[in-house]
């Protein structure tokens, strides 16, 4: 097990690198003069436009320019952003763990949801149920989330008046945050109702980012179900006497999750893409919110190296997968 | 008492017009006898003894006058009263040893289970039996390979996991379909091996589910040929070898290599096992066999008793008392 | 050759492979209304400028945020209301489908053609080339899609042709994956083998004998990254990154609908309710096609 991982962290090194070059490339690429675009002003002045050259390191070769970039990340040193003067890791910080809970909700959602509706789908093959989980998957595969937001927002939120429109928590509390993550800090913060209202800023988000993930994991449920219910360990489980729910979920199932985490691992990625769309309708104060805001107000250094923590977040969970799936599949743990 | 008694057997898939995989078949099994069912792949065998095991799923339909198993009828039993036998006095073992255990569970996972689901054993006692299972079927290191998944087995290993997986709660009936057929040729004669040791010293019954002829002479004592879904002879070993009533059996017969030792070709039967579509009138095989007679083709004979046995046909062969 | 022909059986011929093709894809009854769907929007996009009722920029400031038609309040001159700035959003709509079919077809021939061609190259050269190919393209896929989107977006700027740019590289992955996938699977069968023995060129080989046999899985593939680039290219509109207004595109149809949430729920239904019936739609086709072409996808998602 242990040689399997280390297999796995030395690819990883190489992709690492590999993401640096792209940040490293894409705020080259952007038209125009450095200078001026990372001062915000036109025309700087000959003198300070050649300091700030030498200052940021603009004028050695680019190489050289490359190599202080990977220094500056070694000593974890990610820039300021041109905004608010703080430093991007710390902002980065302060941010992550709210896209984390959103991020954890939707997926908890989409996989609790997802596997059942798989597995009853699969058990009930051609039944209605089975055709509306089909259809409906489909739907939420092709499903452009800005506007599921939006649709569900005008319903619930507008129509009904049952959760608030936006952010994490009414202003009304106070909350400290201490771990980060809204539901346990409310809880903590001992206010009567916080974590109530806290829920419910919470429900529709976790809903839109996880639709997707849903119907990807229902679909991918429902046909590796399929595949697995037809092998023939399902009929030996079968003519040992067991219960059929134990034939389905301990034989059937346990062998039907490892595409399924395979898939679950991939919609890591779409889900923090997704977050970037979510948290803009839902004004959630996470990290793809601060990007798209960074964008908009050209604040270059959260924009690279906000890119360079995603990224590097994606390849982790897509690690972290990787493990899980050699925990679940002997036959990749114990590959060579 | 039989210790299995089938009468008028049918299984179909789809609805009372499709034809009958299984046709009205009669068979029965004594106490530590060993019954062999041969026949070309597709005659039924297997899903015969899947049909007793209640694992036939809709569209399939199965119906019987009769399909006890130690005293009860499997075919009135619901759910859990009908898993309450199976596994455990009756077994089954599978042709491909490779696909038939779970990948993602330790064979000794595998055997608890039935240990732990039949007889209540407790997590210890059911982990010493594995080992003392393994061991019986001759896995060697049989301590680490508890621990083992299937795919670090070999084919012969992984039948005989699964060997002792079906003998773990000492079953009073054994089904081993084809259990060699996905084997080295090397490892089948040590499979059968133990077969008929655990067989003989359980006295359990055993149904063997063969194409191989040369296999049925040496272990069984009786033999049930199944031609299209129907039983077309049933009789006792050797007798049936010596004097095949059925032309069926001796065309099977014949195609042994070892019948045709000098002769520049081996014999085979022509044509091939009706499907859906030409199923013919009257007797199964009239199309394809060299006795024939005009009634043949428009009347369906029935399963006979004969001088050794029963056969299904109007001109049996070696008639002659001995 | 002679020029007489002798009359064939017509029994023995086999169906040509359009045809089998056709009748494979006509089985499956979500795929034909995708491809209705599909040939309508087409139809709109075509024919906009005749078939919208007014000019799309077109403002009546006096009629700002009309209702549809049917609706108490709407007017039969704009069937689908209007919007916050008196527009007829039924002829927004009906230009949008321009822009998004636009985006979504040059997005996809400009990752499709190269992705083949670097996915091709990957496969021929397994030594050097091809994994240095394979890693960068594994960095791309390290980002997800609208993410790398975004980010090239942010630096090339917004507007029309740098949103098909983006989502152009962003699919290019998927395609050179998917052609060296299947140019490795190809190499090694015989055909290949009497190819190389005859003589054939590398760019004949590459081109002529190999490609072809790649195809099903990458106009399978096609189809659904159209899909997902106007997905992309609406998410993109909606995040203000894309298409800028006042074009009718219907991503920056919604971000501006955003506002009008409590008083006109048809601002922001409908475009939603488009961009959701087109990927529908071509996403019904894709898996017709999937079924079609390669039965041996059918359980890929």
């Amino acid at each position: 097990m242990l040689s399997f991982i280390a297999r796995r962290l030395g690819l990883l090194i190489p992709t690492f690198f590999g993401v640096t070059l792209l940040t490293f490339a894409l705020i080259r690429m952007i038209p125009g003069d450095p200078v001026e675009v990372m001062m915000g002003e036109r025309r700087v002045d000959p003198v300070m436009h050649a300091e700030a050259m030498e200052r940021l390191g603009l004028n050695k070769p680019l190489y050289a320019q490359y190599l202080d970039y990977i220094g500056q990340l070694a000593q974890g040193d990610l820039g300021q952003s041109l905004r608010t003067r703080e430093s991007v890791w710390s902002e980065f910080l302060t941010l992550f763990p709210a896209t984390v809970e959103l991020a954890l909700a939707a997926l908890l959602f989409a996989g609790s949801l997802g596997l059942i509706a798989g597995v009853v789908a699969a058990l009930k093959r051609g039944s209605l149920f089975d055709h509306g989980v089909m259809g409906i998957s489909l739907a939420g595969y092709s499903m452009p989330i800005f506007w599921w937001g939006l649709l569900l927002i005008m319903f619930f939120s507008v129509w009904l008046g049952w959760t608030p429109v936006s952010g994490r928590i009414d202003l009304l509390y106070d909350i400290q945050p201490v771990t980060g993550f809204m539901l346990i800090d409310s809880l903590l913060s001992g206010e009567e109702g916080a974590f109530v209202d806290a829920l419910r800023h919470l429900i529709l988000p976790a809903i839109v980012l996880g639709t997707i993930p849903l119907a990807v994991i229902a679909r991918m449920t429902r046909s590796a179900m399929l595949e697995v219910l037809r092998e023939d360990y399902v009929r030996t489980a079968r003519a040992k006497g067991l219960s059929p729910a134990r034939v389905v979920f301990v034989h059937g199932l346990r062998n039907a999750l490892i595409p399924v985490l395979t898939v679950f691992g991939l919609q890591v990625g779409a889900l923090l893409a997704g977050a970037v769309l979510t948290e803009t309708i839902f004004s959630w104060p996470g990290i793809g919110k601060w990007l798209i805001e960074s964008i908009g107000a050209r604040d270059y250094p959260v924009v690279q190296n906000g890119i360079l923590l995603i990224a590097c977040l994606v390849i982790l969970v897509n690690f972290v997968v990787d493990i899980l799936y050699g925990l679940a599949n002997p036959r990749i743990r114990h590959q060579r | 008492m039989k210790l299995l008694d089938i009468k008028n057997l049918s299984v179909r898939f789809g609805d009372a017009n499709a034809v009958p995989v299984v046709d009205g078949l009669d068979l029965s099994v004594d106490k530590g006898e060993v019954l062999a069912i041969v026949g070309e792949s597709g005659s039924g065998k297997s899903v015969t003894m899947l049909a007793l095991m209640g694992l036939i799923d809709p569209p399939g339909v199965v119906s019987a006058d009769n399909l006890q198993f130690d005293g009860t009828d499997m075919l009135r039993l619901k759910g859990r009263q009908r898993r309450r036998i199976v596994g455990k006095d009756l077994a089954m073992i599978f042709q491909d040893p490779m696909t038939a255990l779970n990948p993602s569970y330790t064979v000794g996972f595998q055997i608890e289970e039935v240990l732990r689901q039949h007889l209540q054993l407790s997590a210890k006692a059911a982990r010493r039996r594995a080992l003392q299972l393994l061991e019986r079927v001759e896995i060697p290191a049989a301590e680490s390979r508890l621990d083992a998944y299937p795919h670090q087995l070999s084919g012969g290993m992984s039948q005989r996991v699964a060997i002792a997986m079906a003998i773990a709660a000492e079953p009073k009936l054994l089904i081993a379909d084809e259990p060699t057929t996905a084997l080295d040729v090397t490892i089948q004669a040590q499979i059968m091996e133990l077969l008929l040791d655990l067989q003989r010293e359980q006295d359990m019954g055993l149904v063997l589910i063969t194409h191989d002829l040369a296999v049925v002479a040496e272990t069984a004592q009786r033999v049930c040929v199944m031609y299209a879904g129907q039983a077309v002879e049933v009789g006792v070993v050797p007798g049936l070898f010596d004097a095949p009533a059925h032309p069926y059996t001796e065309a099977l017969l014949k195609a042994i290599p070892e019948h045709s030792l000098g002769a520049r070709r081996l014999a085979t039967l022509p044509g091939i096992v009706p499907g859906r579509f030409d199923r013919p009138h009257g007797c199964l095989l009239a199309p394809r066999c060299p006795y024939a007679q005009s009634n043949c083709q428009a009347q369906r004979p029935t399963l006979d008793p004969q001088v050794r046995g029963a056969v299904r046909c109007f001109y049996p062969l070696n008639q002659e008392v001995a | 050759m002679t020029a007489t022909t002798t009359p064939l059986d017509q029994a023995l011929l086999y169906p040509s492979p359009l045809k089998e093709f056709w009748q494979a894809f006509a089985h499956n009854k979500g795929a034909v209304a995708g491809m209705l769907f599909m040939v309508l929007l087409v139809f709109c996009a075509l024919f906009a400028p005749w078939l919208a009722p007014f000019d799309p920029s077109e403002q009546f400031r006096e009629f700002m945020l009309t209702p549809p038609a049917w609706l108490e309040g709407g007017q039969w001159q704009f069937l689908l209301g209007t919007d916050e700035l008196g527009r007829d959003l039924l002829s927004r709509l009906i230009h949008g489908a321009r822009l998004s079919l636009l985006i979504g077809l040059a997005s996809v021939v400009l990752s499709l053609l190269p992705g083949i061609l670097l996915g091709l190259i990957a496969g021929f050269f397994p030594r050097l080339l091809g994994p240095s190919i394979m890693r960068l393209m594994d960095i791309m896929l390290a980002l997800p899609s609208l993410l790398l989107a975004v980010a090239i977006v942010a630096i090339l700027g917004p507007g029309l042709i740098n949103t098909i740019f983006a989502i152009a590289i962003v699919s290019l992955p998927s395609y050179v994956r998917l052609t060296r996938a299947a140019v490795l699977g190809e190499l090694n069968r015989d055909y290949v083998t009497a190819a190389r023995l005859a003589g054939a060129s590398l760019p004949r080989l590459m081109l002529v004998t190999v490609l072809p046999n790649c195809m099903a899985p990458l106009i399978v593939q096609a189809t659904l990254s159209f899909s997902s680039a106007i997905l992309d290219a609406a998410a993109l509109g909606f995040l203000g990154l894309g298409v800028q207004p006042p074009t009718p595109e219907w991503g920056t149809m919604l971000a501006s609908a955003r506002d009008y949430i409590e008083r006109a729920w048809w601002v922001v239904t409908l475009p939603g309710l488009t961009i959701l019936l087109s990927v529908l739609a071509i996403n019904l086709m894709g898996d017709g096609l999937r079924d079609a072409l390669d039965p041996k996808l059918k359980n890929a998602v």
